[in-house]
């Protein structure tokens, strides 16, 4: 099937409902390239071959039968979703030791819209262990690889489903937010990364890491993919009290608009610290789109620079809670188990979490505890609505906001897991938008003068994806 | 101010996670490093500011109190690293 890699999700769910493709065909495709360019890349855990191929027979059955329906928005398309999201009869790992065999005996609700859409379930993809990194090398499975150049990190914590996409090995796929860990990888390998509106996308099923920011995202290579991939997986969920009711409408056909946006520059995400190189890029998709009609007026996000600090300490806090579950009692690794119960735990939890993760849990542990709670956590929370205040105000002005998504383009493996602030910075224009709820996305466009791609990221307030996706649509168009 | 390394077994023995001397002596300076870089929110005026629990969506959620369906017992231990046939088995707790 040699065209494969050039079809959109869409277009292979319109093949597939007339007829045309076959998504048993489609289906082998996809899993073939995930076991042999997508091992190179290693972006793959477990590639969940009888289940899609089952699901893709039971597509092609319905069309035969002539009842397929507009109902199945994804019919055929092969899907990829981060090792943190439940999918039962085949592991989920969070890409950490501790979880070793855990079986999910439940559906996470995003797959079960997933599949009543009539998508196929083809892997599970490699992360940082339990969503905690910038570069995917805090996998208990290994780096993921830049499918541009394979001695860069792809970005993170979504690596392995970004770099599915990137590689066109599925032309959907499905990783997590919590500060930025969809739309920075996005930027790092050249695709499009959606983080939604805080509620807008049911978390049941997904491996909580921040539960205060954590958002199910989509990843696509099209805005009308992105799109198609949001209005499939979103909506109110009675599993997940943060869900929200909301008419999402259908986005993917909303794409074209005679709109002229009104578009704030923070100037705070333009200042030191910035590449040159990405800096000359996101100005000029501002030119382009001005060119286009589109209007620009310069806001200010003041606390900006203070995000990364708010962003360690709230997740980190959460994390440490949310991660006492991992005890050696209920399911993955027991170590010491002949030992006493507090010897068990310390020492399955020590053998079982990496580097990374014990960092954020001792952080964590730490800013709550008796005498800190008030200085740190406290003190955070209220920047924090701060934060939110800010981009209050700015939506006030403006429809929509410009910025990089990354300071910097890819960086080389190995550059900066020594240093772990300087990678923390890597999330410096991400953190905020996930701290304030609102939705984020990141858009390919342009490259360095080595040919590394750039993101430039749009937000918007709460649950107003319609504009980023069209704004997405209109910055694609004229670009190419 | 960095942390001693006392204060760094205190956290980790809260933490549940035994720490290697090494793991110690480095969690005590990467720790050190990231409080101090967070060191800086206290000098943002915060006066006044009101906290919420939940901002986007601030109404209660409520539904029926019925009972549903949940998961069975050997789906609930079908994980379990050990156990017999109704319980999780854990070591002893009082010594």
């Amino acid at each position: 099937m040699s065209e494969y890699k050039n079809l959109t999700a869409k277009q292979m769910a319109d093949g597939v409902k007339c007829g045309e493709l076959s998504a048993v065909e489609l289906t082998k495709e996809a899993i073939n390239l995930a076991k042999t360019e997508g091992k190179e890349l290693n972006a793959f855990i477990t590639i969940c071959e009888e289940k899609a191929l089952k699901q893709a027979a039971a597509v092609d059955a319905l069309v035969k039968k002539g009842t397929s329906s507009p109902s199945q928005p994804l019919a055929g398309v092969p899907v990829a979703i981060k090792d943190n999201i439940s999918y039962t009869d085949y592991a989920t790992t969070c890409a950490s030791h501790i979880l070793d065999g855990y079986i999910p005996p439940y559906d996470a609700t995003c797959v079960k819209n997933l599949i009543d859409a009539g998508a196929i379930i083809i892997g599970k993809t490699n992360m940082d262990e339990f969503a905690m990194g910038s570069s995917n090398e805090n996998s208990f499975y290994g780096p993921v690889k830049n499918p541009v150049n394979h001695e860069l990190v792809p970005g993170g914590s979504s690596g392995g489903s970004t770099a599915a996409v990137a590689q066109k090995i599925v032309p959907i796929a499905f990783g997590s937010e919590t500060g930025g860990s969809v739309r920075q990888p996005a930027a790092l390998c050249g695709v499009f990364g959606l983080k939604p509106t805080y509620g807008g996308i049911s978390r049941y099923g997904l491996v909580a890491f921040a539960s205060s920011t954590d958002q199910i995202a989509p990843l696509a290579r099209t805005a009308e993919d992105i799109a198609l991939a949001y209005q499939v997986a979103a909506g109110r969920d009675e599993n997940d009290s943060t869900s929200v009711t909301f008419d999402h409408p259908l986005y993917s056909e909303k794409l074209a608009t005679d709109k002229k946006f009104k578009i704030g520059i923070p100037k705070e995400y333009f200042a030191e610290g910035l590449n040159d190189e990405v800096k000359q890029i996101v100005e000029e998709a501002i030119k382009l789109l001005e060119k286009n009609g589109h209007t620009f007026k310069e806001i200010s996000l003041p606390m900006t620079n203070r995000a990364i600090a708010v962003y360690y300490i709230i997740t980190s806090a959460e994390a440490s809670s949310n991660l006492a579950r991992f005890d050696g009692v209920k399911y993955g690794l027991r170590e010491a188990g002949d030992k006493d119960l507090t010897t068990m735990y310390s020492t399955t939890r020590d053998s079982g979490f990496g580097a990374e993760v014990k960092r954020r849990i001792m952080l964590g542990t730490y800013v709550l505890s008796a005498g800190y709670y008030e200085a740190y956590y406290r003190k955070a929370s209220k920047v924090r609505e701060l934060i939110r205040l800010d981009f209050e105000k700015a939506f006030n002005e403006v429809d929509l906001i410009i910025s990089p998504t990354s300071p910097t383009p890819a960086f080389k493996l190995g550059e900066k897991i020594d240093d772990p602030l300087t990678m923390y910075l890597s999330d410096i224009y991400t953190a905020s938008a996930s701290l304030a709820g609102n939705p984020g996305i990141s858009v390919p466009f342009g490259k360095t003068k080595d040919g590394l791609p750039i993101g430039v990221q749009f937000l918007a307030p709460w649950f107003n994806e319609l504009s980023l996706f069209q704004i997405s649509n209109i910055l694609q168009k004229s670009a190419s | 101010m960095p942390l001693s390394r006392e204060q760094v077994e205190q956290i980790a023995s809260l933490a549940r996670l035994k720490l290697s001397p090494k793991e110690i002596e480095k969690f005590a300076s990467e720790l050190t490093l990231i409080l101090d870089y967070v060191e800086q929110l206290a000098e943002v005026d915060t006066e006044g500011v009101e906290l919420k629990d939940q901002f986007i969506t601030a109404e209660n959620v409520f539904r029926e109190d019925n009972s549903r369906k949940s998961l069975s017992r050997d789906e609930a231990l079908s994980n379990a690293p050990e156990k017999d046939e109704e319980f999780f088995k854990v070591p002893k707790v009082i010594g």
